[in-house]
């Protein structure tokens, strides 16, 4: 089974979806995001599903409860790279992904989590 | 539609009087004003026509079949374009009826088939009817489809801002086309804010509305903000009475209100020079 | 066109891969090959979830206006859906994409139809055509 690696720099944990997820490799995601917050103490979690071209239901709801996991650490969770036709079928679905805020890359992801610590 | 056996006497007769109904038919044609076109090219359209009605009469295969029909679809589109009516080119079908019954009418055996034979050349004047109804609508389609492109600009009204003015009805296939159209301007120019206008929108109502939402629900998961503008006295008192909730998207009188609020937004200022 | 088993995580992954492949193949925009490929992995996750496993098929299709298309059937011999008007309540406006994600699998897709009886399993086709 791939794990989704997660980078740790300056108080933020990374994670960059590449491929289509297994649905073990997201509950495996999930485990570990847990467990790198709790050791690490890290204020920002940032998603990018640039490279993402579906998100259904259960990844949908795969990413709210990372979101609610990580408030429970006292972190912030960003989802960034969006890509426009999975917005729109998110939309349809009348999956608003309440809890995590979203941001159009890294960069601006980490604007937002600066300006919620500042 | 098979070959009837009683259709061979009808396909006999046809043929015996080739000359004389062809003739007669293409008279009636140009006597009514259901013809178009020379005499010579009505003549000879008829002919063809003919041709095929009795191969697909005589003949099993459903090739003549495709072939009639193919010919019927081409003589509707050729009418249409010289300007007849739809009726008239199924009455110029119709007219193969009277040449043809005045030829058999006083054969008592023939009545049968050729009770069989009208209700065929019905079928095809129908299909004629048909086809230019098709026609007209693809026309309207693509016309539609074309407006639509048309009246969905997205401009860039500064860094990080781009505005989306809506000219006309926000139906479910306009919306589709703003949501994607607005999100690849978002990424594309990096804006964080879009101001969708809605001054050209006629009515707001609760479907509207819905799609307005949708509209920037798909914005914010992108992570950009939106605020609708152009909220005029008679929209703001539709949309209060309706129950309509906006919720916590920003509303504003006019698209100039509304690029300040995204400059704001933005942490811009705008001051004198 | 082949029918894909459903009784593994690893299956809706085949599936999605199956039915974007048909539907890039049918030419369909990249939005609607992006709803539909969505549409069939909450209806795989459906079958193999709630309907104790089954099996997709996916073929190219026209549709009754004569549009290229992907139709894609999904069945499963699991207990079936009693109250099937309740499944494909719209759950939109509530905001909630949760539940049997039927509703929202038909708000993605042009055509779909669904039977079930309460034990014996449930059929879902679903079709979506180019402009």
């Amino acid at each position: 089974m791939d794990r989704v690696p997660i980078l740790k720099i300056e108080g933020i944990l990374f994670v960059s979806i590449q491929v289509d997820l297994q649905d073990d490799t997201v509950l495996q995601l999930q485990e570990d995001l847990a467990d790198e917050l709790s050791a690490t103490g890290a204020h920002g979690v940032i998603i990018d599903i640039t490279a993402v071209e579906i998100v259904d239901s259960f990844i949908g709801r795969m990413l709210t409860t990372i979101g609610s996991i990580s408030r429970m650490f006292d972190a912030e969770t960003v989802l960034v790279g969006m890509r426009p036709a999975v917005a729109i079928t998110l939309t349809e679905l009348g999956l608003s992904l309440r809890g995590v805020r979203t941001a159009l890359n890294a960069e601006k992801g980490l604007r937002l989590l600066a300006a919620r610590d500042g | 539609m098979d070959v009837d056996s009683s259709q061979t006497r009808m396909v006999d007769v046809l043929l015996a009087n080739q000359e004389k109904l062809l003739a007669r038919w293409a008279e009636i044609l140009l006597a009514s004003d259901a013809g178009q076109g020379t005499a010579e090219e009505t003549r000879q359209e008829l002919a063809e026509i003919f041709g095929a009605l009795q191969r697909s009469m005589s003949d099993a295969d459903e090739s003549a079949q495709g072939e009639l029909r193919a010919m019927l679809a081409e003589l509707s589109r050729s009418r249409a374009r010289r300007g007849a009516t739809p009726t008239q080119t199924a009455i110029s079908v119709f007219a193969l009826k009277d040449a043809v019954y005045e030829l058999v009418a006083s054969a008592a055996e023939l009545v049968p088939e050729f009770l069989v034979f009208s209700r065929m050349v019905d079928d095809l004047g129908l299909f004629t009817f048909q086809t230019y109804a098709a026609a007209r609508e693809q026309v309207i389609a693509d016309q539609a489809e074309a407006m639509l492109e048309l009246s969905t600009p997205v401009v860039r009204l500064w860094d990080g801002i781009i505005a989306v003015p809506l000219i006309g009805t926000l139906d479910s296939a306009r919306t589709q086309l703003v949501m994607e159209k607005m999100l690849d301007a978002l990424v594309t120019e990096g804006a964080e804010h879009a101001v969708i206008d809605i001054t050209g929108v006629p009515t707001v109502d609760t479907e509207v509305a819905q799609h307005l939402l949708k509209t920037v629900m798909a914005a914010r998961l992108l992570g950009a903000e939106c605020t609708i503008s152009g909220i005029r006295p008679q929209i703001a008192h539709t949309i209060v009475s309706l129950g309509i909730e906006f919720g916590d998207i920003a509303t504003k009188a006019t698209l100039a209100d509304a690029l300040g609020h995204a400059l704001k937004q933005s942490g811009l200022k705008v001051g004198p020079a | 066109m082949d029918e894909l088993p459903i009784v593994s995580g690893d299956d809706v992954v085949r599936v999605r891969q199956q039915v974007r492949q048909a539907a890039a193949a049918a030419r369909l925009s990249l939005v609607d090959q992006t709803k539909l490929v969505t549409a069939a992995s909450e209806l795989a996750r459906n079958a193999l979830i709630h309907g104790g496993g089954g099996a997709a098929k996916v073929e190219a299709a026209t549709s009754a206006t004569g549009r290229r298309g992907i139709r894609v059937t999904f069945s499963d011999t699991g207990p079936g859906i009693s109250d099937i008007d309740l499944a494909l309540t719209d759950g939109w406006t509530t905001g909630d994409g949760l539940g049997l994600g039927l509703s929202g699998a038909r708000r993605l897709v042009d055509e779909f139809e669904l039977t079930s009886k309460p034990g014996e399993g449930t059929c879902v086709v679903v079709a979506k055509w180019s402009r």
